[in-house]
C-alpha cells in the first residue's frame, strides 16, 4: 500500500519555503514528513501530511504541485532497521531515487522510499515480512 | 473574401500609389522647410532646397531625423502648424527614457484613425462586430488610435483601456466581444486568466486580434491563437508618425502593409545611412507625406527590418514589412554579443515554456551577466531535483545555439514571474545603474 507524498516545487527566494508551511499549518494540516531536495537554483519540498487535499487546497496557485505514490516503510527505532530493508532491496535489484526517514511516537520509526516501481519493492518487503503504511497511517 | 476600409486606396496599382506618394511629398517638404525651423536648418545645412524634391525619388536627398533630434527640439522644435490649430499630443511610454510628444490637427487624427480602420477590416472587422480595446488610452497612442478605427468601421466599441482583467473577462463574455485590441503580452495573460478561470477556447465569441506596440514573435502569435481560439494579427506604428496603423498585417499573416499613401518607408543602412535595395534588411526610416502638426521627414525608427512588394494574396498593393526584429532600442549588447529579448522568448514558446519571462541583465567582476527568470510549467514539474535541473541545462543549452552566449536559467513558480497589462517590462539592465 502506498502513501501520497505532496511535493511542492520551491523557487530560490527567500521566505517561500516559510510561506508554504504557514500556509499549510494555518489549514491546521500536520507535517508528519517532509524532505527538502536542494539544487544549484530552486528546490523540492516532499512532504507526508495528516490531509493530503486540504493541505493542496492551501497551496492552490502559490506554486505548482502533484502528489505521487512513495512507499512508506515501518521499522523499529533500532540500529540496524533501516540496514537490513536497503539490503532486501539492493538484493532485488531496486533503485531508490530519495529517501528520508522519521520516528514518530506512534509508529516507532519509518523510512519513506521513492523507487521506480512501487509494486515490485513492496511484494519484496513483505516477502521478508517488512510492513508498508498506508495514509490512514499518518491521519 | 478580402475586405477593405478604403478599397480604390489599398488596391491602387503601383502607379496610383506612387503618383499620390509624388504628389504628397513635394507639398510636404515645402511645407516642413516653410514651417519647421529644426528642419529647414538642416536642409540648409546639407544644401538641400524644397526645389531639389520632385518625387519620392529624391527623399533620399533629404537629412534624417533621429530621436535624438527629437529630444533637443522638445517639445515645439519640431510643430509644423500654429498651435492653435492643434488639437491633440499624444506621448510615448518613455520606455527608453526619452519621452516623446507628438501633435496633431484634427486632419492629421483622422487620417491616424482611417490607418487603424483598415487594420481593424483587413482583421475581419465590420460594424457587427463587438471591438474590445484594451490598450492604455491616454497618452499612450494604442488606445486612441484603435478606439477611432473601430468607430471608423462602425464596431461597437469597449473602450476598456488596460488592466483589471477580471473585468475584462466578465465584458469579453457578457457582450459577447468578437475583436480584441492589445498587447500581445496582455492577450496571452487574458488566455491564461481565461483558462484558469475554466473557459475553454471555443467559449469565447472572439475572432481576431489586433496585437501591436511591443514586438513579438511568429511562436507568441501561435501560442495566444490557440489559447484564445483566433487569428492573430499584427500592427506596427509609433507616436513619432502618429500611433498604430502606419502598418498592419492581412489574412496572409506574412508582413505588414504599409499606409504608402500617407507613409514612405525606406530601409537604410544603420551605420552608413544608404538606403539599401529591396529586400535587404536594414533600418527602417519614415517619411510623413501628409502630417500637419508633426510632419517628420526621414525619420529613424530604430526598427530592424525588411521591405517585400511581392504579389499579397489578399489584393492589397500596399508595400510589406516584415515583423522587426526588434527595435534596436531593445537590443543588447552582452559579452560583446547582440542580443534580441524576441530571440529568448522564441526560444522558451519553443521549449514549452509560457512567455512568461524576465531578462536580468548585470555586470559582475568586468563580465556581463544574463539571467532568466522563467516560469516552470505544472506539466514540467517533476518530485526528482534531477529531472528539473535536466530541465534547466536544456534551456540554457536551447538558448546558447540561439544567442551565442549562455545564460543562466531559473525557472520559478506559475505567476511569480510579474505579468504586464500594458506594455511588459522584460529587460532589467542593471549595468546601466553602475556607468
Amino acid at each position: 500500500m502506498a502513501v501520497k507524498q505532496l511535493t511542492v516545487f520551491l523557487e530560490n527566494r527567500a521566505g517561500k519555503l516559510s510561506e508554504i508551511v504557514k500556509l499549510i499549518s494555518d489549514a491546521d494540516v500536520n507535517i508528519r514528513a517532509m524532505c527538502i531536495a536542494d539544487g544549484s537554483d530552486c528546490g523540492i519540498l516532499r512532504l507526508i501530511v495528516s490531509d493530503l487535499e486540504k493541505a493542496q487546497e492551501a497551496l492552490k496557485g502559490e506554486s505548482i504541485m502533484s502528489a505521487i505514490d512513495v512507499l512508506a516503510v515501518k521499522m523499529s527505532d533500532k540500529a540496524g532497521s533501516l540496514s537490513g530493508i536497503l539490503t532486501v532491496l539492493d538484493k532485488a535489484g531496486i533503485n531508490i531515487d530519495y529517501m528520508y526517514a522519521f520516528t514518530s511516537p506512534a509508529l516507532d520509526a519509518y523510512v519513506v522510499l521513492r523507487v521506480g516501481d512501487n509494486e515490485a519493492a513492496e511484494s519484496i518487503l513483505k516477502q521478508h515480512g517488512i510492513e508498508t503504511l498506508n495514509d490512514g497511517d499518518f491521519t | 473574401m478580402p475586405n477593405y476600409y478604403q478599397p480604390e486606396i489599398e488596391t491602387a496599382s503601383r502607379e496610383k500609389i506612387l503618383e499620390i506618394q509624388n504628389e504628397k511629398i513635394v507639398k510636404q517638404v515645402r511645407h516642413v522647410y516653410e514651417n519647421v525651423k529644426y528642419y529647414r536648418d538642416l536642409m540648409d545645412a546639407k544644401g538641400v532646397t524644397p526645389d531639389d524634391i520632385k518625387s519620392v525619388d529624391d527623399i533620399k536627398k533629404l537629412p534624417f531625423l533621429s530621436k535624438e533630434d527629437l529630444r533637443i527640439a522638445y517639445p515645439y522644435g519640431l510643430l509644423g502648424t500654429d498651435l492653435k490649430n492643434c488639437v491633440r499630443i499624444q506621448s510615448t511610454s518613455g520606455t527608453t527614457g526619452r519621452r516623446v510628444v507628438a501633435f496633431y490637427t484634427q486632419e492629421d487624427i483622422d487620417i491616424w484613425e482611417e490607418c487603424c480602420a483598415r487594420a481593424i477590416v483587413a482583421a475581419g472587422g465590420t460594424n457587427e462586430d463587438v471591438c474590445q480595446v484594451c490598450y492604455g488610452y491616454g497618452l499612450f497612442t494604442g488606445g486612441p488610435g484603435l478606439n477611432g478605427g473601430s468607430h471608423k468601421v462602425g464596431c461597437l466599441t469597449l473602450p476598456m483601456s488596460s488592466g483589471n482583467t477580471e473585468r475584462q473577462i466578465q465584458f469579453m463574455m457578457d457582450l459577447g466581444s468578437t475583436i480584441l485590441c492589445c498587447t500581445p503580452s496582455y492577450a496571452a495573460y487574458i488566455g491564461e486568466s481565461l483558462a484558469e478561470m475554466g473557459y475553454k477556447p471555443e467559449d469565447n465569441k472572439l475572432k481576431a486580434g489586433i496585437f501591436g506596440a511591443e514586438p513579438w514573435t511568429e511562436e507568441m502569435r501561435r501560442s495566444i491563437e490557440k489559447s484564445l481560439g483566433i487569428k492573430a494579427y499584427d500592427i506596427y506604428g509609433l507616436t513619432e508618425t502618429s500611433g498604430p496603423g502606419v502598418s498592419f498585417e492581412c489574412e496572409e499573416q506574412t508582413g505588414m502593409h504599409i499606409n504608402e499613401d500617407h507613409f514612405y518607408a525606406e530601409i537604410i543602412d544603420p551605420d552608413t545611412g544608404e538606403v539599401l535595395p529591396e529586400g535587404e534588411k536594414g533600418e527602417l526610416v519614415f517619411t510623413s507625406l501628409d502630417k500637419e502638426a508633426f510632419p517628420l521627414l526621414r525619420y529613424r525608427t530604430r526598427d530592424i527590418c525588411v521591405l517585400s512588394r511581392k504579389k499579397c494574396s489578399c489584393g492589397r498593393t500596399h508595400v510589406k514589412m516584415s515583423k522587426p526584429m526588434g527595435r534596436s532600442d531593445d537590443m543588447m549588447i552582452i559579452r560583446g554579443v547582440n542580443v534580441f529579448p524576441s530571440q529568448i522568448e522564441a526560444v522558451l514558446l519553443k521549449e514549452g515554456y509560457p512567455p512568461n519571462y524576465q531578462i536580468l541583465v548585470d555586470r559582475v567582476n568586468n563580465t556581463d551577466t544574463l539571467d532568466i527568470n522563467v516560469e516552470l510549467p505544472p506539466e514540467q514539474f517533476s518530485d526528482k531535483i534531477s529531472d528539473i535541473q535536466a530541465r534547466e541545462k536544456k534551456l540554457e543549452s536551447a538558448m546558447r545555439t540561439m544567442l551565442g552566449i549562455g545564460p543562466k536559467i531559473h525557472l520559478m513558480s506559475p505567476h511569480s514571474v510579474a505579468r504586464s497589462e500594458g506594455k511588459a517590462v522584460r529587460v532589467i539592465d542593471k549595468r546601466k545603474l553602475h556607468d
